[in-house]
């Protein structure tokens, strides 16, 4: 099941490395937003994947209150940055 | 009996919560819970001098299990430090966010309003930082550190403001998602988060390399290291005075004091010397550019946020010596020596903001140019700008002369002269900054005989000055003795 797992991480790695790329490149503040969730997403996905101890054991649990508490915190952060997002609009509404 | 170290973190955190549901009361209550929180950070610093290495596990649960708090020296430092700034930011923000005279509600009422809740969360969270004692929890706080921070600097509420805050944002978040990618490397390879069960097993190698770079690279973006310093100056010069007091001297610090711990506790004995190099030339390069920027600036706060990125530079310039003196006193006083110039830098910082917003709130702006009239009016601020210019350039008697002495020192004993012609040339780059603001309050108008014009808002910045500019050179042996708990000896 090493195979599965490596599968996961190595999609943890690919979601990254794509979400780094596009909110490196992409000015608009939304693709910056989601770029950087995808990012997230990817760095979650890794550390599900190293959370698996085989399929009798049952997987450590220590990851996944590192990712509950990452999911926590983007979502706040995306909040702030939506907020911060739609004051602009408004601005240039004006 | 409650532990001194969750003290720090619950009282700012428990008035944080007073303040949003009584926001008539914010003020009062806000400046309670700062005296409380701020006598519960001193008491920590006290209790390390007293007893050495702090420790409380909560909720009774033992390692690798629980949230474990520590307070060593060089975290017991730091906290004294941000204890007394952020207590004057405190004093300050009540006078400078003073409710209208005709009771009429303006739009300062409202960043008043916001104001106390993001600033007491900022506060427990950089407290929090300070005393975590493993790599997740320093995540933790690290982002609530950001998202107040970027809250608070766009509390005016102006298009500058948002816009910068938006982008320290967005950093801030790539610099932690990075950071977090280090630490699931690290429990990959170890399974344990804690440092000081981490210094014990971990070894040179590809995933220790790896994991460094990620995690001291996200920590570089938020301690605005050059190249990575781009957000600084537009964020923090657009900020109300005392959150630009508290994101300069804290904030920043708060990164930096996190390189320094994993490097010292955890990845300083298994790096090779040239990444320590690295740091060192990035730091060398934000001097220079720092400074350069900073004399070149038109609008004083900017001239402040610029020589923030310089001084940050004066800190990782401390690393390649650091990793190159042998292990003994030399040692030891390279550590202390960036310690006592970090610790400098948030007096002087502080300060030099709180009077900055003073001059900037008589004058209506801040260009430098044209300051001649206001700065003259106001004699504690420009004194307060003086004194914290003799901690920024290095002028005996502050801890930053004491601090570049031991640096200069130590760089021409162990032969590495190139670091020697950097800190000289900021040095002239920071007498040319601060004379050109200085120079400004010499040429108008009689002097005014008051010298405090405002006493709640300029002695909580001259305090912070003079501690700059005379206490901590004169009196920095203390700092040695508290950082033998731990980090030094």
């Amino acid at each position: 099941m090493i195979a599965t797992q490596l599968l996961y991480v190595g999609c943890g790695i690919l979601l990254l490395i794509l979400g780094l790329w596009s909110f490196l490149v992409h000015p608009p503040l939304l693709r910056k937003l989601i770029a950087i969730n995808v990012m997230g997403a990817g760095v979650f996905h890794i550390l599900v994947a190293i959370a698996y101890r085989g399929i009798d054991t049952p997987p450590d649990p220590v990851p996944h209150a590192l990712v509950l508490t990452g999911i926590v915190v983007a979502v706040s952060a995306t909040a702030l940055a939506l907020a911060f997002g739609q004051r602009l609009d408004r601005d240039d509404d004006r | 009996m409650i532990d001194s170290l969750v003290l720090a973190i619950l009282a700012p955190l428990l008035g944080a919560v007073a303040v949003t549901l009584l926001p008539s009361q914010a003020p009062r209550l806000g400046l309670a819970a700062a005296v409380l929180a701020a006598a519960a950070g001193l008491s920590v610093t006290a209790g390390v001098w007293t007893n050495g290495v702090l420790r409380s596990e909560l909720g009774g649960w033992g390692v690798p299990l629980a949230i474990a708090l520590q307070a060593d020296g060089l975290s017991a430092a730091l906290l004294g430090m941000s204890s007394l700034v952020a207590l004057s930011v405190s004093l300050y923000a009540v006078g400078y966010f003073k409710p209208s005279a005709d009771g009429e509600p303006t739009a300062d009422d409202a960043t008043a309003r916001h104001f106390w809740p993001l600033w007491l969360l900022l506060w427990s969270a950089l407290n929090a930082l300070f005393l975590a004692g493993d790599l997740f929890n320093l995540y933790v706080t690290l982002e609530l550190l950001g998202l107040s921070a970027a809250a608070l600097g766009a509390l005016t509420g102006s298009r500058e403001a948002v816009e910068a805050n938006l982008r320290y944002l967005l950093v801030g978040l790539l610099g932690s998602l990075i950071y977090l990618l280090g630490v699931a490397l690290i429990y990959t390879a170890y399974g344990v988060l804690d440092i000081g069960l981490l210094a014990e097993i971990v070894t040179p190698g590809p995933v220790a390399a790896t994991a460094m770079a990620l995690m001291l690279g996200g920590l570089m973006l938020k301690a605005a290291l050059f190249p990575l310093h781009f957000w600084l100056p537009p964020a923090h010069a657009n900020a109300p005075a005392p959150v630009s007091a508290a994101l300069s001297a804290l904030v920043v610090k708060a990164a930096f004091y996190l390189v320094l711990r994993l490097w010292l506790d955890l990845f300083g004995p298994i790096t090779p010397l040239s990444a320590a190099n690295l740091l060192g030339v990035l730091g060398a390069a934000a001097i220079l550019w720092g400074s350069w920027r900073a004399l070149r600036a038109e609008r004083l706060k900017l001239l402040a946020a610029y020589s923030t990125v310089a001084q940050m530079g004066y800190l990782f310039i401390g690393f390649p010596l650091i990793a190159a003196a042998a292990p003994g006193p030399a040692r030891d006083n390279l550590i202390a020596a960036v310690v006592l110039l970090a610790l400098t830098h948030g007096f002087a910082k502080a300060g030099l903001f709180l009077a900055a917003g003073m001059v900037k709130k008589t004058a209506g702006h801040d260009r430098i140019d044209d300051l001649g009239g206001a700065a003259q009016a106001l004699p504690a601020a420009t004194f307060t700008i003086g004194l914290a210019g003799v901690a920024l350039i290095g002028l005996p008697p502050s801890g930053t002369f004491v601090a570049k002495w031991i640096m200069l020192e130590q760089s021409l004993i162990m032969g590495h002269w190139w670091w020697v012609p950097v800190i000289m040339l900021g040095t002239l780059l920071a007498i040319g900054y601060v004379f050109r603001v200085l120079s400004r309050a010499f040429n108008r108008e009689p002097t005014p005989y008051r010298f405090v014009s405002d006493a709640r808002a300029e002695v909580p910045a001259l305090l912070l000055g003079a501690l700059a500019a005379g206490v901590l050179g004169l009196a920095a042996q203390p700092l040695w003795t508290l950082l033998l708990h731990g980090v030094i000896g």
